[in-house]
């Protein structure tokens, strides 16, 4: 997204643009004069309500998105939370100084969400209360470290399969997507990190990428893993594509798989209570 | 969109021979009787998945030799042979580290994650190639003369440096494609890159795994031209990437 080209070709057809986006022109004029494009990094989340609040442009179907990912970060979130502050993690390994760190990321969706939502004009969802034993399927997910680490790699893996499954349905808004792909990438490093302190601290049969529909020996997450067996993509076969010796295994691992959001919402309904 | 193309180019009864020993190696590692088989093959065994044995990449087929210049293109297949660009270049670094002495003499979990990531690379790359078709741009030539391939630090450091990069490449180009199928596919390759980048980090010192990771929770995230900048060291081939869409 051009934002210098986009105002000045604005402002051919509506010379009134500057006062329309903000009554203090000279702070949107300022932000055209920063030299051609702007850094991707720094352009702010709010820049996308500059022209919804403007032009009464519809963001209404990405906010429903948004607030589908709020839930999740809540959950996620909070779920980190109770579990450092319940001192199932130990400190061994570094394994609490990770677990916070992930902790402290998923706060920060919750953060950028939220001011995303209002910066659409939307209403960020409330946090759900969570009852994080899903019914007692996981009683001592609190107690047991290996239950604890299990649940977790459930909740990253669905977590990157939610994010990929709405990427296409914000395709519209650059802003917004680039957004959550940069959120999407960070729960897969958390997904691999997770898998890898399985293995680490249990002997988890899990590699930092997911194998076929594996999850590696937790009880109950099918539907987490569901799909990730696939290995033709877009009518392509990856197994022995080309004649290179890629296993079905190789195959399955090399493209993460989407879940559409009824998916994810009836995998995560066990652990929300309201 | 399949390009309908018939068995890989080489097809010499060496070749065969030497490919199917190289699958009975794979099924070996999964018996776990990996080091016995790779004592066994290590006279005969050279690494074919860049086509005929002892070329890194088909150096000497005279029907792929590396390009001097390739165009990438414009549109959705601009960014297209971006991706196939890139996954080139981490297949055929991979495929350098799995030849060199450092991967010999690695522990048992790099080596396994070492080869499990080339050989990801590898099908990431021939399903942009697959994909492409005759828009495909041709082989691109490399030169990694500046990694030292007996040397844990700098075989994974840029491993690591690698997949960043991949991963940033990936969140930059979303925007770009107009394709909902190309989007897709392109997502469902980034959150693969960003585990290997995590578990790459995790093998140079555990704990690392998202050590670019900004405040806001965010990953990287760079234009194609900045990713083209930062391989170019490595890419010997003049890459054409000015028609790239850039909004």
């Amino acid at each position: 997204m051009n934002i210098v080209n986009i105002i000045n070709e604005l402002e051919k057809v509506d010379p009134e643009v500057y006062e329309r986006l903000d009554g203090r022109r000279a702070a949107v004029k300022n932000l055209t004069s920063i030299g051609g494009k702007l850094a991707l990094a720094a352009v702010p989340l709010a820049l996308g309500s500059l022209f919804s609040k403007a032009y009464g442009r519809t963001t209404a179907h990405i906010v429903p998105i948004l607030n589908f990912a709020l839930t999740l970060e809540y959950l996620e979130a909070e779920y980190y939370v109770e579990g450092i502050n319940s001192g199932v993690v130990p400190t061994s390994m570094g394994d609490r100084a990770a677990i916070i760190e992930i902790r402290d990321h998923e706060l920060a969706h919750v953060a950028i969400l939220k001011q995303t939502i209002m910066a659409l004009g939307g209403s960020p969802v409330a946090k759900p209360m969570f009852d994080f034993t899903a019914g007692g399927a996981y009683a001592d997910v609190f107690t047991n470290y290996a239950t604890f680490l299990a649940v977790s790699q459930a909740f990253e893996d669905t977590g990157v399969r939610a994010y990929k499954g709405q990427a296409t349905n914000l395709m519209d808004n650059n802003e917004i997507l680039r957004a959550a792909l940069r959120i999407h990438s960070v729960e897969a490093r958390h997904a691999a990190h997770i898998r890898e302190m399985r293995n680490r601290n249990f002997g988890a049969d899990v590699q930092p990428w997911i194998t076929l529909n594996e999850s590696g020996g937790i009880p109950g997450v099918a539907a987490v893993y569901a799909g990730e067996e696939r290995t033709n993509q877009g009518g392509v076969e990856i197994t022995m594509i080309n004649g290179f010796d890629i296993s079905k295994e190789d195959a399955s691992e090399v493209f993460d798989e989407p879940l559409t959001k009824e998916q994810v919402l009836a995998i995560v309904k066990p652990f929300i209570v309201a | 969109m399949t390009e309908k193309k018939s068995p890989p180019q080489e097809t010499s009864f060496i070749n065969e021979v030497e490919k199917s020993q190289l699958s009975r190696r794979k099924f070996f590692n999964y018996a776990g009787l990996s080091a016995v088989a790779a004592v066994g093959l290590a006279s005969c065994q050279k690494d074919l998945r860049g086509g005929i044995p002892s070329a890194p990449f088909a150096m000497d087929d005279p029907k792929n030799m590396p390009k001097n210049t390739v165009n990438l293109g414009k549109g959705d297949i601009g960014i297209l042979n971006y991706a196939y660009a890139l996954e080139q270049l981490e297949a055929a670094f991979y495929i350098e580290v799995t030849k060199g002495s450092y991967y010999m003499s690695a522990s048992s979990k790099e080596k396994t994650y070492l080869e499990d990531i080339r050989d990801h690379e590898i099908a990431h790359r021939e399903f942009f190639k697959t994909v492409l078709g005759r828009q495909a741009i041709g082989r691109l030539l490399f030169d990694f003369s500046s990694v030292n391939f007996s040397s844990r630090e700098s075989v994974l450091g840029t491993a690591k440096a690698l997949e960043n990069t991949g991963v940033s490449a990936y969140n930059g180009a979303g925007e770009l494609l107009e394709s909902a199928d190309y989007l897709l596919f392109a997502g469902k390759i980034v959150s693969v890159e960003a585990r290997h980048a995590a578990a790459i980090s995790d093998l140079i010192q555990y704990g690392t795994f998202a050590d670019v990771v900004d405040g806001n929770g965010l990953d990287l995230i760079r234009t194609p031209q900045e990713v083209l900048a930062i391989a170019d060291p490595f890419i010997v081939t003049k890459i054409i990437a000015n028609n790239l869409p850039t909004s």
